[in-house]
């Protein structure tokens, strides 16, 4: 098994409006290998969300193919876990029973006597022992992301696809989660695309960034990140991340400044 | 100090009632009707003493089995149909119109024709409050079934979760609220078809007892009746959003 686990071939997709089809992905193509860590960035409603929902099973392009593993996608599935922008932690269950939730399944690969093992463990590092048997109603925004990740780790997928999955954490706790995502990683070989506003975020975890336009998304550059796993906190002051995290910006907000002029084109 | 606040709270509660009672000897003593047709609180309350060792305790039971058997039934079918209605959106589109039709019609004004189909017996009433009872049950469930969040049968189906799966474990308790809100509502429509259902066919219930009364001018025995329809309402209303209290704990609500 060589060849790339997720194959995007010339992908687009348009969505039905009022005023005739939108066009959120145009001619997009890129492939990602076993082991990658691969990050989008791109600014806000440029469709990110949209290339995750196609991998995820969940939309089929209009045009091109996505393969997993050489075969087309075919709907959802639990090889590919996804920690959805909007988290969706299931309101009706407890904490314990979010993450369970899973293992419950019968997909599941966790054998039923490892489960509260499992459940103890991602409920510790994420910090959310001591509420155990809260109903998400009483956790914080910050918690229920948490508590949406730990789910999501906890069935054990092959594939991790995250939405801005940091996005609602304080700086200190976002830090601390990426580090988790990289030892849960160096333990548990996996295959990652994360999207993220987050250029330090990116540079941080990603062996590859890619950049998109601003809508349509197009690829507007694929950068090779040049340091090696496992990483430290240290690599942040790395001369080489500072260039590239200059360079990166200046792409993404040269996106952001064309997704203004086209506002204003079409206010006009 | 708690002890205290206990005291308030139960102040508080009976505040309103102490009001109501009040009111009612102050509309006596008015002069604005007749005495002899309004009679004191202590007199219905001395009628019901003396009902109470009487037909009374029958009359209740016999109004509070038909409201529950036809609640239950109703609900029983309501809750799948409801569900149906709610998930197939193809569904809701030609049968939304037929079932808005019904529910438009007021239970009460099918009374005639059950009773020409049906007769006067029990099986009547269950008719008729399977009737009221389904329509107000199906429109609650269907509504709540069609506002489900996308979002948790994603977040499902990339756990791994099968149709079935998904039904049992995220559509199920999702759903409970709803029927619990189904129940309330039928259980208010069931009490007001059953008591127009007694007063025009039954030899017992609270709605024949008020019927009787009537006959012979007893406005006494009628307050009763009334009151006690009221009360057996109130509590069964108070029994279930007891029980929806414990069942979604889960829920983020307002109040
Ligand atoms: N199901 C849909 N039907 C119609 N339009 C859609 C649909 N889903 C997304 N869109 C539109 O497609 C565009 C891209 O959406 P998408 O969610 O992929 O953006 P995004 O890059 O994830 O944005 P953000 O960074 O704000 O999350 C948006 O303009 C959105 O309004
Ligand atoms: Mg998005």
């Amino acid at each position: 098994m060589n060849g790339p686990r997720i194959r995007f071939q010339d992908v687009a997709v348009d969505f039905p409006t009022d005023r005739g089809p939108m066009r959120v992905l145009d001619g997009v193509s890129f492939d990602v290998h076993e082991g990658e860590f691969v990050s989008i960035i791109g600014p806000s409603g440029c469709g990110k969300t949209t290339i995750l929902n196609i991998i995820g099973g969940f939309l089929n392009p209009s045009s091109g193919q996505v393969l997993l593993d050489d075969r087309p996608v075919a709907g959802p599935g639990p090889d590919r876990g996804v920690i959805f922008q909007e988290y969706g932690v299931f309101p009706w269950l407890t904490v314990r029973d979010n993450i369970e939730f899973g293992l419950k399944l019968g997909a599941s690969r966790v054998a039923p006597a490892e489960r509260d093992a499992v459940v103890s463990r991602y409920m510790g590092l994420m910090g959310l022992a001591d509420f155990a048997d809260h109903f998400p109603k009483h956790l914080s925004g910050g918690m229920r992301q948490r508590l949406a990740i730990a789910r999501a780790y906890a069935v054990r997928p092959e594939f991790l696809l995250m939405d801005e999955p940091f996005g609602a954490l304080d700086a200190q706790t976002r830090s601390a989660m990426q580090d988790l995502l990289l030892e849960v990683l160096q333990a548990e070989k996996k295959t990652v695309i994360l999207i993220t506003h987050s250029v330090d975020e990116a540079i941080y975890l990603s062996s590859r960034i890619i950049v998109v336009t601003a809508r349509p998304a197009r690829i507007r550059t694929i950068i090779e990140v040049p340091f090696g796993y496992p990483r430290a906190d240290a690599v942040h002051e790395h001369p080489q991340f500072t260039e590239l995290r200059t360079r990166i910006r200046d792409l993404v907000m040269h996106e952001y400044q064309a997704q203004a002029n086209q506002a204003v084109r079409h206010s006009e | 100090m708690a002890k205290d606040s206990k005291v308030r709270h139960g102040a508080l509660i009976a505040a309103p009632w102490v009001a109501l009672v009040v009111l009612w000897y102050g509309i006596r003593e008015s002069g604005l009707f007749n005495p002899a047709l309004v009679p004191a609180p202590h007199a219905v309350f001395a009628k019901f003493g003396e009902l109470i060792q009487g037909r009374l305790p029958n009359d209740m039971l016999m109004s509070t089995r038909r409201v529950v058997t036809g609640v239950l039934l109703g609900i029983t079918v309501a809750v799948p149909v409801g569900f149906c209605l709610g998930w197939y959106k193809g569904l809701r589109t030609f049968v939304d119109p037929v079932i808005n039709f019904f529910r438009a019609l007021p239970p009460i004004a099918l009374i005639p024709l059950v009773i020409v189909y049906f007769g006067i017996g029990e099986t009547a009433k269950t008719v008729i409050l399977f009737y009221a009872s389904f329509f107000a049950g199906v429109i609650v469930m269907y509504e709540g079934i069609a506002q489900v969040n996308p979002i948790y049968v994603k977040v499902s189906r990339t756990l791994g979760a099968t149709d079935m799966e998904i039904f049992a474990r995220v559509i199920v308790p999702l759903t409970v609220p709803h029927i619990l809100t189904a129940v309330r509502v039928a259980l208010g429509v069931a009490w007001a078809t059953l008591v127009a259902a007694e007063l025009i066919a039954a030899q017992q219930g609270l709605g024949a007892m008020i019927q009787d009364a009537s006959a012979f001018f007893q406005l006494d025995t009628i307050y009763v009746g009334i009151i006690c329809i009221g009360s057996i309402a109130l509590l069964m209303d108070m029994l279930l959003r007891l029980a929806t209290r414990k069942l979604v704990a889960w829920q983020e609500r307002i109040a």
